[in-house]
């Protein structure tokens, strides 16, 4: 018997339609764990670096984590890895809702796509019954209105759909993969779904999973239970409200955006508006958000409340989350909140990406306002109007003209890095907010950052929301708040750690950006990243783990509850060691394909205050410190020590290593 | 007969504080597996939350008696404005539907409110259930009461049920005669 995982793929040919169901190798476990570390080994294995995005060779996977179906709270995300259509290296964007434990309890760890489907299809899975069957008749169709419709249609409404909405079907390099209140958004994995032609997945499951130590299992389950109801009961104190809690940011409970509409940047990534939280703007605000989330909702098995379920003004329900509630408004400088409600719902059946798409509509109208695009770009045909000059008219617009690939939209719906190639003639100096030619937050601020800049430049996410959590943003005021913060604070590695936070400073040497140290970023990035690997591996929201401060799940805590689940006796160098795998297989599959150093840094923009000197000696610090070579490609010594001597065979024969050193 | 005092089991559900999460669903499969928390599987609990997103329905139902067969009607009730679907609010596992039956075995479940040695000091859904939505109650009422059936009537009861009474006599007869 196997425990936690399944032990079953789905292997599906999309070309011919065969499905397969394969037992998958118990040692994968002991070596990979599961989910974004399974899949990174399938990928390597199986995709060699001369397979393009939109090749049929390009793996589509959709997997579950070691603890998806577990009694453990939130262990609800699935991951879902492809080579991105807008990066060109291997994305893992993950969703929460429902649709993994469905898929554990129908028998299976993953499903594997390959090639691609020549007419519209969407797979069923019920148990041991799985079968591809049409869906020309869904083309077109909402990513929120195809999960209802199939439901229906098979007459069964506790099976979980996870679809793509128009924007997946045209392969914008945006597009998401929609599911009940959550999405996989970054990197086009909907662009992929599309591309071969499949319109959603459909699962339901009435197996079981099976603990290998159940009693145990619960038991340490108790303490992270009694912590969760600890810290709901007592907030983070002098942090940000939004830092606060745990789960993801409880954007749909709290109404005060003073933060995020002040201190991030409005438009194209451009302007704070430091005066813009006034008391008639508060108010109307909250008013909107109030009269708009009906009720706070969760993924599986979890106790928090991260989503809402909104209809604005009586008009269609959609799910929302975080800061998706925000963007579109930020985007087109429109203050009427009710719009982001009113754009979005339109977005969500379209199925995009909501922290890039905004991005790309606010780059077209800088275009414009450039003399870059012109009225003939934004003008209409016999199939649509042309372009309102309101801002909001003109947003509504643009994000039609994308997701359908019309007219301007057809350029700008491979992101804003091709779309400035593309249109040339200057703007390429628009395209000032891409890392890897990935859109990231719209933020500038004024002092480098020693770990944000780590974190941006380096991470195989190529999205900093999905790095970042396990250290506070910024230093605490008073002694008095240090000590009170490290106190209590279980959730550390290492004790070690405590002193680098009593001793960091608002200014002067112990300060951004001379402090934290390369040296000490290197160690609390490397630690961030390790939290986020179990966390991917498990399925578990990093709500609850590695995006928030001292947060239920954590690296003490984490050995025990794999061990009684699996079986196996893992202890926390094990687990680490076993991630640590992961991450560098993941980087060196990125570096067979390109990815060095030269690419490794944050918008030029990013910050107004640059230290090129340290910045430098920050990324090779933290390369030396993974035991990485100075171009960031992992060297022979290090990965024959995880076990990965064979990769370094290969990236020797491929030139990328030479000599298995710098 | 005498009067004695009986414990009612309630669990309240205020449903407006549902979240959807189903950490219920989980804990009573895992708490009734054998082994105990051997295994998870929501379709083998004894509480399901029915739940239509879109529609804002979620309405946590816990099973009940085991009926042979279903309503002669079916009622739809429109509460808020939302439509509920029939059998919803149905506690019954009842050949209309698979709701409430082992999926192996399709032999029916029923909440026994977690009773076990040692007791549990309320069911484990109540204890789980983070939002609180989930209430265990208990309160003594005076009833009557009841003698309790043997096993030997319980169980002939039962093939009555299923067979009738008549074929029930006649076998009995058959029986006797032979020994």
């Amino acid at each position: 018997m196997r425990y936690a995982e399944t032990g079953y793929n789905l292997e599906i040919d999309l070309s011919r339609g065969n499905i397969e169901r394969v037992e998958t190798d118990p040692k994968m476990m002991e070596t990979h764990l599961g989910g974004l570390g399974t899949s990174i080994k399938i990928h390597w294995d199986r995709v060699p670096p001369e397979v393009k995005p939109f090749d049929p060779e390009n793996l589509l996977i959709f997997s579950t984590g070691l603890l998806n179906g577990t009694p453990a709270f939130s262990a609800n995300r699935t991951v879902v890895t492809f080579v991105s259509p807008q990066s060109n290296y291997l994305a893992y964007p993950m969703m929460g809702g429902f649709w993994s434990a469905e898929l554990k309890y129908a028998g299976y760890d993953k499903i594997i796509f390959r090639n691609k489907s020549p007419k519209w299809v969407y797979l069923w899975i019920h148990n041991d019954k799985v079968e591809l069957r049409d869906a020309s008749h869904l083309q077109g169709k909402g990513a929120l209105e195809t999960q209802d419709l199939i439901r229906k249609e098979l007459n069964d409404p506790r099976a979980q759909v996870a679809a793509i909405g128009l924007a997946g079907e045209n392969r914008c390099f945006t597009a998401s993969i929609e599911q009940s209140r959550s999405s996989a958004s970054r990197l086009g994995g909907g662009a992929i779904m599309g591309d071969k032609k499949i319109k959603a997945i459909a699962v339901r499951g009435t197996k079981d999973v099976n603990l290998a130590r159940g009693a145990e299992f619960m038991e340490h389950m108790k303490g992270v239970t009694e912590y969760i109801n600890f810290r709901n009961a007592n907030p983070i104190k002098d942090v940000m409200t939004i830092l606060q809690g745990i789960g993801s940011p409880q954007e749909m409970v709290h109404t005060d955006e003073k933060w995020h509409t002040e201190n991030f940047a409005w438009g194209n990534a451009r302007v704070r508006r430091k005066d813009f939280w006034s008391k008639e703007n508060a108010q109307n605000w909250t008013d909107t958000q109030l009269d708009t989330v009906k009720r706070l909702i969760s993924c599986f098995n979890c106790p928090q409340h991260c989503g809402g379920l909104v209809s604005y003004q009586n008009g269609p329900y959609y799910m929302m989350k975080c800061f998706g509630k925000l963007t579109y408004c930020m985007a087109s400088y429109v203050d009427d909140l009710g719009f982001n409600f009113r754009i979005l719902q339109r977005a969500t059946e379209y199925g995009v990406d909501s922290f890039s798409t905004p991005q790309i509509l606010a780059f077209a109208v800088e275009l414009y306002e450039a003399g870059i695009l012109t009225d003939k770009d934004f003008a209409g045909t016999s199939a649509y109007e042309a372009c309102p000059s309101d801002k909001e008219g003109r947003f509504f617009w643009l994000l039609d003209r994308v997701v359908r690939r019309e007219g301007i939209g057809d350029i700008l719906a491979d992101g804003v890095y091709y779309a400035a190639r593309n249109i040339g003639n200057g703007a390429e100096e628009f395209d000032h907010n891409t890392v890897k030619k990935h859109e990231q937050l719209p933020l500038k601020l004024g002092m480098m950052d020693p770990l944000y800049y780590l974190m941006y430049s380096t991470n195989e996410k190529i999205s900093i929301t999905q790095i970042e959590g396990q250290w506070p943003q910024t230093p605490f005021a008073t002694m008095e708040q240090r000590e009170d913060f490290v106190r209590d604070w279980p959730q550390l590695p290492d004790d070690h750690f405590k002193q680098y936070l009593l001793d960091w400073e608002f200014r002067g040497e112990k300060a951004n950006p001379y402090y934290p140290t390369p040296q000490m970023a290197a160690e609390i990035v490397d630690w961030m990243e390790m939290l986020h690997n179990v966390d991917d591996a498990c399925c578990v929201c990093a709500g609850m783990s590695s995006f928030c401060l001292k947060p239920p799940y954590h690296i003490h805590n984490y050995p025990k509850l794999i061990s009684a689940a699996t079986g196996m006796d893992l202890d926390e160098a094990g687990l680490k060691k076993i991630v640590n795998r992961s991450r560098n297989l993941h980087r060196a599959f990125n570096n067979r394909r390109g990815m060095t150093r030269a690419e490794e840094h944050p918008p030029a923009d990013h910050w107004k205050k640059r230290f090129p000197e340290i910045e430098e000696d920050l990324l090779s610090t933290y390369y030396r410190f993974k035991g990485w070579n100075q171009n960031g490609i992992p060297t022979r010594e290090k990965l024959e020590e995880l076990d990965l001597g064979y990769v370094a065979e290969d990236l020797e024969k491929r030139g990328i290593l030479k000599n298995g050193q710098d | 007969m005498a009067r004695i005092k009986k414990k009612i089991k309630t669990i309240k559900i205020d449903a407006d504080k549902c979240n959807g999460c189903r950490g219920c669903e989980i804990v009573c499969s895992a708490f009734h597996a054998n082994p105990q928390y051997s295994s998870i599987n929501p379709a083998r609990s004894r509480v399901q939350v029915i739940t239509n997103r879109l529609q804002n329905k979620w309405l946590p139902v816990f099973a009940g008696e085991y009926t042979p067969a279903e309503c002669m009607g079916r009622d739809k009730y429109i509460i808020d404005g939302k439509e509920y679907d029939e059998c919803d609010f149905c506690r019954a596992a009842c050949p209309s539907r698979d709701l409430f039956k082992e999926p192996d075995s399709g032999l029916p479940l029923k909440c026994d409110m977690c009773e076990s040695d040692p007791p549990q000091e309320k069911p484990k859904c109540v204890e789980i259930c983070l939002s609180d939505v989930l209430i265990y109650e208990e309160r003594e009422e005076e009833v009557e009461e009841e003698e309790k059936p043997s096993d030997a009537e319980s169980g002939l009861k039962a093939l009555t049920d299923k067979y009738g009474l008549e074929m029930i006599a006649d076998t009995f007869a058959r029986m006797a005669q032979k020994s």
